[in-house]
């Protein structure tokens, strides 16, 4: 029997797509456990369970998991310190006056 | 089979199964303690969360009837942890009666670490994710909490018969 194996980050953006307006997997995150900060498509994803768990590359901790229901999706990021998302600015930032 | 993680390897002169109360006592035993108790070998049906079961599976490991004996508690709740960070949260009651094992060994042969070897918790009345792999010890507890799959939306009993896989089911 060989080593159970995981999915590239790349993956999330499927399953995430039905609750963010953006590519999960440009955005940047921080692992909780380790302190390393790179692209969440770097994470190693477990998709043979009950959900789809995300461990960190540098030291395998979980920093995502995704549980959908029939009726609900939920995210846990509590592994992920930030999740930073590139925003381009289309419009004038508003600014006090 | 399912896993949230990879692998744990864990040599059997290191393994050992730990059950911590909740005054904080500990009741340790090595692999060749383990060995040493009286072995049973389940014949049962397994359930896992996507749908599929397997029926009249053959087991062999030790009751946690046998495990729990002499140990003080007046804990409900049981929270198994495992090689690797797993964690899932059960009723104490449901390890006792003759329902449930640490089990070693699968149809006959040692227990692969990809199907949860050395060797793991066996509920078979329960789904599947609360039979942890890799286990590696019990913390009794007076109050519920959810483990790693009832923290990200899985249910806290699991009954297959009632179909209860995610909370509020
Ligand atoms: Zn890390």
């Amino acid at each position: 029997m060989t080593e159970m194996s995981f999915l590239d980050g790349n993956m999330l953006d499927g399953p995430l797509r039905e609750l963010f307006a953006v590519d999960v997997s440009g955005a940047t995150g921080r692992c909780e456990n380790c302190g390393v900060v790179g692209p969440m498509g770097t994470l190693r994803v477990y998709s043979h369970a009950p959900g789809l768990v995300g461990r960190c590359p540098s030291c395998a901790e979980v920093m995502l998991r995704l549980v959908r229901s029939p009726s609900w999706a939920r995210l846990d990021l509590r592994g992920t310190t930030f999740l930073q998302v590139p925003v381009p600015l289309d419009q004038p930032h508003p600014r006090p006056l | 089979m399912l896993s949230a993680g990879p692998t744990p390897r864990v040599p059997l002169d290191t393994w050992e199964f730990v059950i911590t109360t909740e005054t904080g006592a500990e009741y340790r035993w090595s692999w060749s303690e383990l060995m040493a108790l009286p072995q049973e070998t389940p014949q049962v049906d397994i359930h896992c969360v996507t749908r599929w079961s397997k029926l009249g599976t053959t087991w062999q490991g030790v009751s946690l009837d046998t495990l729990l004996d002499g140990v003080d508690t007046d804990a409900d709740y049981v929270m198994a942890h495992s090689y690797g960070g797993y964690t899932t949260n059960l009723p104490l009651e449901d390890l006792r009666g003759g329902r449930a094992w640490v089990a070693h060994t699968f149809e006959g042969e040692e227990l692969p670490g990809e199907h949860g070897g050395p060797a793991r918790l066996l509920v078979p009345h329960l789904y599947f994710w609360k039979s942890a792999k890799w286990v590696r010890g019990l913390r009794l507890m007076t109050t519920d909490e959810p483990g790693f799959w009832e923290t990200a939306g899985y249910h806290d009993y699991g009954d297959p018969w009632r179909e209860q896989r995610y909370q509020g089911d």
